[in-house]
């Protein structure tokens, strides 16, 4: 199952890739489209990716993910314009008890925000857009002032 | 001898460049590091930070590594999926 996708997320889709005999739990975690960014109304969000990364970092977390917590995992994520209210995103982890289920949703969708190469622009109620920059206090405008670099890269790899 | 790059620029990176594909020729034995250096040179680029996160055939590589004609670079503003 690919991570990315330009349609609406099946969630029992999702749910059915899963679940098991053995398994007694399920944690589902859906992020959705807000309408308020820094007390900005937003009305859209536009998320773009680097899809041969973006799918290959999904894998390793589902396969990190599924051997930590013993669990089975499924991760998607939209990419495209979502107005407020739509679904961005949907983890799903099945687990023979909902401890693991749980602490398996919750690892795998920090990771994906950590790791995943995905970017997302807001479309605010004054007609103006800016893309989201978790690393400053305050998103950088288009076409405005540009933030101070960003903290250094470590020589790690990913 | 030259090594040529394909440039894959995200979000932000790809506004400040006016384009999100482009075609880049380094000395034999360049890196990431001269790559973003080049980049930050032309018009749009020194807005780039001095060492923007990267990636080298889509796996995140550090600013020393060397990079060989026909790879594809990727630089990556701050992520955020979500």
């Amino acid at each position: 199952m690919l991570l990315l996708t330009r349609h609406p997320i099946d969630l029992a889709d999702m749910t059915r890739s899963v679940i098991q005999p053995e398994f007694g739990g399920l944690a589902t975690f859906t992020g959705i489209v807000r309408n308020e960014q820094v007390g900005r109304e937003v009305l859209r969000l536009e998320y773009t990716a680097y899809p041969a990364m973006a799918e290959r970092l999904g894998e390793d977390i589902i396969r990190e993910g599924q051997a930590r917590f013993g669990v089975r995992l499924a991760m998607r994520h939209r990419v495209g314009v979502l107005e407020v209210g739509e679904i961005a995103v949907v983890v799903v982890a099945a687990a023979p008890h909902r401890d693991e289920a749980f602490a398996a949703c919750r690892w795998a969708i920090d990771e994906l925000k950590r790791r995943v190469p995905i970017w997302k622009r807001e479309h605010y109620a004054d007609g103006t857009v800016a893309w989201v920059d978790p690393t400053t206090a305050a998103d950088v405008a288009v076409g405005g002032v540009v933030a101070a670099e960003m903290p250094q890269v470590s020589d790690a790899s990913a | 001898m030259t090594v040529s790059l394909r440039v894959h620029l995200f979000g932000r990176y790809a506004e400040l460049l006016g384009s999100e594909e482009l075609a880049l020729s380094l000395p034999q034995g360049g890196t990431v590091a001269d790559a973003v250096t080049t980049l930050r040179a032309r018009p749009g680029g020194e807005h780039l930070p001095a060492q923007p996160l990267t990636a080298v055939n889509a796996t995140q590589k550090p600013p020393s590594t060397p990079l060989k004609d026909g790879d594809e670079l990727a630089l990556l503003p701050p992520l955020a999926g979500g």
